[in-house]
């Protein structure tokens, strides 16, 4: 069976100017564009994919449907496996979960997993909007600003139960920011220190402006297929080690523990599966929509203890030359946030486990962790990634 | 100016926000004395259809807030800035709403609050939340 064993063979994210698309484009030209190159790098070709995974924040006839369709359609592919999974932005951890297991299962060889969004272009953000209808009933209606009002109220059961500070996660953005500037792909790349983040304006208190993630365009691909295949093709197979997915709840309102997410029912599984432990982990790709993202999931996944989050990430802990490399494209913070960002953890995975990260390059990693978060820290998606077999 | 979204009442909803119209706050109770809200034909975890409503206290504590500096939009901007929290209450679950309050800096985790109302419209009367003394 090991001829079977799925692994990630081209990656490639859409590159922006000031954070939108330039010359104009659509989801769908977006995803292309970065299907092209992703199959460009590795020496594959679009009538070899046969399966075809999207999420995204669009969608014909209506938002969110048939997306595979209408992607395969614009594209003239025939893909005969799909999957539309779409929990928000950590679909595309669990996008590759069921990849891998079609291919291992011999269901198909290879695959596409593609996002695009125009979100910034087209303004389609605001934070209010969302229906009163089902659950959002006993929401929307209380002008809860969305998502971030959701992210907030975790922030301040979390500063409640263990004394967070603002300044904890006002780090967070600031290494984060430092790996940006490492990255030519990233928007900002501005020097942000602590005290920018504090003074930023408050959004939805306690998060400031700087905590959140940028709103841009932008999208990204990944080709997964056989090692058996891999072998004859351009690129340096990277393996999938071990995955993981959770739900808790919905609306913010039904999560069990403000401070804990579900990354600590996935991130166990994948570690498990991948058989690491988190002293063997090199490299950290944590979803950071929000800087308290990254402060619950890293508690969540066990790199710390509940309620030290905080000195996780203080004093450049998390930034480059610090201890742990998080993070290092910029994140969703600094280097770009179409709406749903998971997909750009495993491209940044990819190309540090393959070592072509230059600048930001983290010597010699061998494994590395992906933890999409999508909703209001509803779900997670955990993926181990690994240069070695 | 923009209007305030109302509630989709739909048929699982319809007794809670009827009640809500009279000031009554409903929850539904299974057999094993167990409250839930928001309301489900079917009971969260074991879909259990062996439930009642019962009339919640009103009484509760903060279990979590957010100030809104901004707002929700621009049928919520002008209230800026106003509160949202979870309320843990008093019967075991929880659910959102405001903290009705000039002093929004004074809102704390683990406060005590009380029910008020606010009608929205002819079919919708929001329960929100006091502090209380």
């Amino acid at each position: 069976m090991s001829n079977r064993t799925p692994v990630i063979v081209g990656v490639a994210d859409f590159p922006l100017e000031n954070g939108v698309v330039a010359g104009g484009g659509t989801p769908l030209s977006i995803i292309a564009h970065s299907t092209k190159e992703a199959l460009e790098e590795c020496g594959l070709e679009l009538k070899d994919v046969e399966g075809l995974t999207v999420a995204g924040s669009w969608g014909y006839p209506g938002v969110g449907q048939m997306m595979p369709l209408t992607v395969a359609e614009y594209m003239g592919m025939y893909p005969t496996y799909m999957d539309g999974t779409n929990v928000g932005g950590s679909s595309f951890e669990l996008h590759l979960a069921k990849v891998c297991m079609a291919i291992e299962a011999g269901y198909i060889d290879t695959a596409l997993i593609a996002y695009g969004s125009t979100q910034r272009s087209y303004s389609e953000r605001s934070l209010g909007g969302r229906a009163p209808a089902f659950q959002a009933q006993f929401e929307t209606p209380y002008g809860l600003p969305q998502p971030v009002g959701s992210y907030a109220m975790a922030a301040r059961r979390h500063m409640h139960e263990f004394g967070t500070t603002s300044e904890d996660l006002a780090w967070i953005a600031s290494n984060t920011r430092q790996w940006a500037a490492l990255n030519p792909m990233a928007w900002n790349r501005d020097e942000l220190t602590v005290k920018d983040v504090l003074e930023s304006p408050m959004i939805s208190d306690p998060l400031h402006l700087k905590d959140c993630c940028l709103v841009t365009d932008g999208g990204g691909a990944v080709i997964v297929t056989t090692l058996e295949r891999a072998r004859n093709l351009k690129t340096k197979p990277i393996f999938i080690k071990g995955y993981g997915e959770a739900t808790d709840h919905q609306q913010i309102l039904q999560m069990p523990d403000l401070t804990q997410t579900a990354a600590a029912v996935s991130g166990p599984k994948a570690m498990k599966m991948a058989g690491v432990t988190h002293k063997d982990i090199d490299h950290l790709m944590i979803y950071d929509s929000f800087t308290i993202t990254v402060l619950l999931t890293i508690e969540s996944l066990g790199f710390c203890q509940k309620g030290e989050g905080g000195a996780f990430v203080r004093n450049g802990r998390t930034a480059p030359g610090g201890e742990v490399a998080m993070n290092t494209n910029g994140g969703g913070l600094s280097y770009c946030h179409p709406g749903m960002y998971g997909i750009f953890l495993l491209i940044e995975a990819t190309r540090q486990l393959r070592g072509e990260c230059g600048e930001r390059q983290v010597k010699d990693a061998k494994f590395s962790i992906c933890n999409g978060t999508g909703g209001v820290l509803s779900s997670t998606g955990t993926v181990v990634l690994s240069n070695i077999q | 100016m923009a209007e305030k979204p109302s509630p989709a009442v739909n048929v699982e909803s319809k007794p809670y926000w009827d009640a809500c119209r009279e000031h009554k706050l409903l929850l539904q109770r299974t057999r094993d004395g167990k409250h839930f809200h928001y309301p489900r034909k079917f009971a969260p975890g074991t879909l259990s259809t062996d439930w009642e409503w019962v009339e919640a206290s009103g009484e509760g504590t903060i279990y979590s807030y957010t100030i809104a500096a901004r707002g929700a939009g621009p049928a919520f901007a002008p209230e800026a800035p106003y509160v949202i929290a979870i309320i843990e209450l008093k019967e075991g679950c929880r659910m959102l709403s405001n903290i009705v309050t000039k002093d929004v800096t004074g809102v704390k985790v683990g406060q005590k609050v009380k029910v008020v109302w606010d009608k929205l419209n002819d079919e919708i009367t929001l329960p929100k939340f006091e502090v209380v003394a």
